[in-house]
């Protein structure tokens, strides 16, 4: 256990290296107008990678697999979808993509909605190998990703510039009304989301165990996969879908914190993924100059991770 | 005191338990006997709530178990299915300590130390108490799950099946710490059991099932003798009497095709 508080500590001092980096090397021009631009993007870099360590780690002890994500699960797709039916039938100057707010919660209302029908469906039979649900997922996502790719030939060239900016994660892009408001979800989020660790723990030990220690099983996996839907839509309809950045957060906390306590496996998995934005933001600013975007390269390197758990899976199962 | 009163569970159409209403007596070893798909298995996740009855219903002292709040009702009845794989890594003691929880919420006090401590001398697991599950064989892993459910510190300890994939050696051990939980600490066991001679040797009761209902209900002397055990397993099995232990002897029984 102290060995884990290290850790942490270790986590914490590295994420705040990685903050004052970002917050202060080599601010040119006016100081005034930098900062705040600066902290606005390391305020939604920070609350994007808590919400989505949160809802990463939390899916995955409810669904007791440690590769599906509600990104992978075809969550992102969705996003898609919702921002390209807006510029297929509404268009670009339609006021669902002007009025900010209305964009937001249009996207987040249809993720979450989305995300409740894909789980009832999928948990209904409660016995699905993982590996179906992954394939339905891939299929799915694969279906809205065709779905998306030919509405998006169909539309005006110049309307779909601006869409494909909507498409890409971005931190540079952030609107500082809908982080607020993302804050105020997030925060909502957490005083429930607090009060259940020790039941998180509980529920770890699979839904027989569990209920036998007396947590009502099936109400609490349905409240989690609720508050853990709206957690990604939230930061998703922020700023852009970055689909295996929860896979690899979770999963490096897990093989770094050997431990089946929820309370740190999620503050090392939110610490990570500050380190892993913030610190790429960096990267990418300073050192690659722009050249390319951090969802890439986080998509880049969550691909190649999930193959390699996919393939340590199969191996511990076969 | 636990009474069920007339459960019957369809899958699809199929009913697999079937009208079947059994009162679980304190202070003794029930064991749920039956072929294959009788229902023991089925019934006693119903005793537990882990599976709604479709009808009838389970009474822990004469209030509804569906009544009962969860959180209260894990400190009276406990119950340890048979396939038990943790995807979380713990040690032994990790494990027991989980036990505690319907008192603890997760913060442990002196006091539910104390009840760990107990449990995981009760299962001869103190010196492997740190080491993690996945380093245990099938038999002490068994037992790491028996210290929980006796940390938890309930009337009345559910088990199904807890034999499966036992050695004999640890098959009797198993079962004589059972009868230790119920003359020593006046707990009440009810045990799912494959082997009728188990059944014989350490119940106080017995209930057979079969194809979902109940075929017999007593005693265990009244249940073990050859008559009665036809009317189950549809086998003629001689019984032996060895140091006033009533023994099937079954392997060589002829039996009748179906």
């Amino acid at each position: 256990m102290r060995n884990n508080s290290t850790k942490l500590i270790f986590l914490a001092v590295l994420a705040i290296i990685c903050i004052l980096l970002y917050a202060f090397y080599d601010i040119k021009g006016g100081f005034d107008y930098a900062f705040p631009k600066r902290m606005m993007r390391i305020g939604a870099m920070v609350v994007t990678g808590v919400a989505i360590s949160y809802s990463t780690v939390v899916f995955q002890t409810i669904t007791h697999n440690r590769i599906l994500t509600p990104s992978v699960m075809g969550l992102d797709s969705m996003y898609q979808v919702v921002q390209t039916l807006i510029y297929f039938f509404a268009g670009s100057l339609s006021i669902w993509v002007l009025n900010k707010y209305l964009n937001f919660g249009a996207s987040i209302i249809a993720m979450v909605l989305f995300a409740l029908i894909l789980y009832r469906f999928l948990f209904r039979a409660d016995k699905h190998p993982i590996y179906l649900l992954l394939l339905i997922g891939m299929i799915l996502g694969t279906l809205l990703g065709s779905f998306v790719t030919f509405l998006q030939v169909l539309i005006d060239p110049l309307e779909y510039l601006s869409l494909q900016s909507r498409l890409f994660a971005s931190f540079t892009k952030v609107n500082a009304d809908l982080l607020y408001i993302a804050i105020g979800i997030l925060f909502i989020a957490f005083i429930y989301g607090y009060r259940i660790m020790g039941k998180l723990d509980v529920m770890s030990l699979g839904r027989e165990n569990a209920i036998n220690l007396g947590i009502n099983y099936d109400r609490m996996v349905m409240n989690i996969l609720i508050l853990s839907s709206v957690l990604i839509a939230t930061s998703t309809a922020l700023v852009g879908p970055i689909t295996f950045f929860g896979l690899i957060v979770a999963n490096l906390s897990y093989q770094y914190l050997v431990t089946y306590k929820h309370s740190v496996l999620i503050l090392g998995a939110s610490l990570i993924s500050i380190i892993a934005l913030v610190g790429g933001q960096f990267l990418v600013e300073h050192i690659f100059e722009l050249r390319t975007t951090l969802s890439v390269i986080i998509n880049f390197i969550g691909g190649i991770y999930f193959i390699y758990l996919l393939l340590k899976e199969s191996r511990s199962a076969g | 005191m636990i009474e069920l009163k007339g459960l019957t569970k369809l899958f699809g159409k199929k009913p697999v338990v079937e009208d079947v209403s059994v009162t679980i007596e304190s202070g003794m070893i029930t064991s749920f006997i039956g072929p294959n798909g009788a229902g023991k298995s089925t019934l006693l996740s119903m005793v537990s709530r882990l599976l709604d009855a479709d009808t009838g219903e389970v009474l822990l002292d004469k209030e509804s178990v569906k009544k009962w709040k969860s959180s209260e009702f894990s400190k009276r009845v406990s119950i340890l299915k048979q396939a038990n794989h943790i995807n979380v890594r713990l040690t032994v003691r990790e494990l027991v300590s989980f036990g505690r929880y319907p008192y603890s919420k997760g913060h442990l006090t002196a006091e539910d130390e104390k009840f760990v401590d107990q449990a995981i001398e009760y299962m001869n697991l103190t010196e492997m108490q740190d080491k993690f599950l996945d380093e245990l064989s099938g038999g002490q892993r068994q037992r790491a799950f028996i210290a929980m459910v006796i940390a938890q510190d309930t009337d009345y300890i559910l088990l199904d099946e807890p034999l499966n994939n036992l050695d004999m050696k640890h098959s009797v051990q198993i079962m004589k710490i059972l009868r230790k939980l119920v003359d020593e600490l006046g707990k009440t066991v009810v045990i799912v059991l494959h082997d009728i001679n188990f059944a014989s040797v350490y119940s106080d009761r017995i209930v057979a099932l079969k194809n979902g209902k109940l075929v017999k209900n007593g005693p265990t002397h009244e249940i073990i003798n050859s008559d009665a055990l036809r009317e189950i397993y549809d086998m003629d099995i001689p019984i032996q009497e060895q140091n006033g232990c009533r023994i099937c002897v079954y392997f060589n029984s002829h039996t009748e095709a179906k």
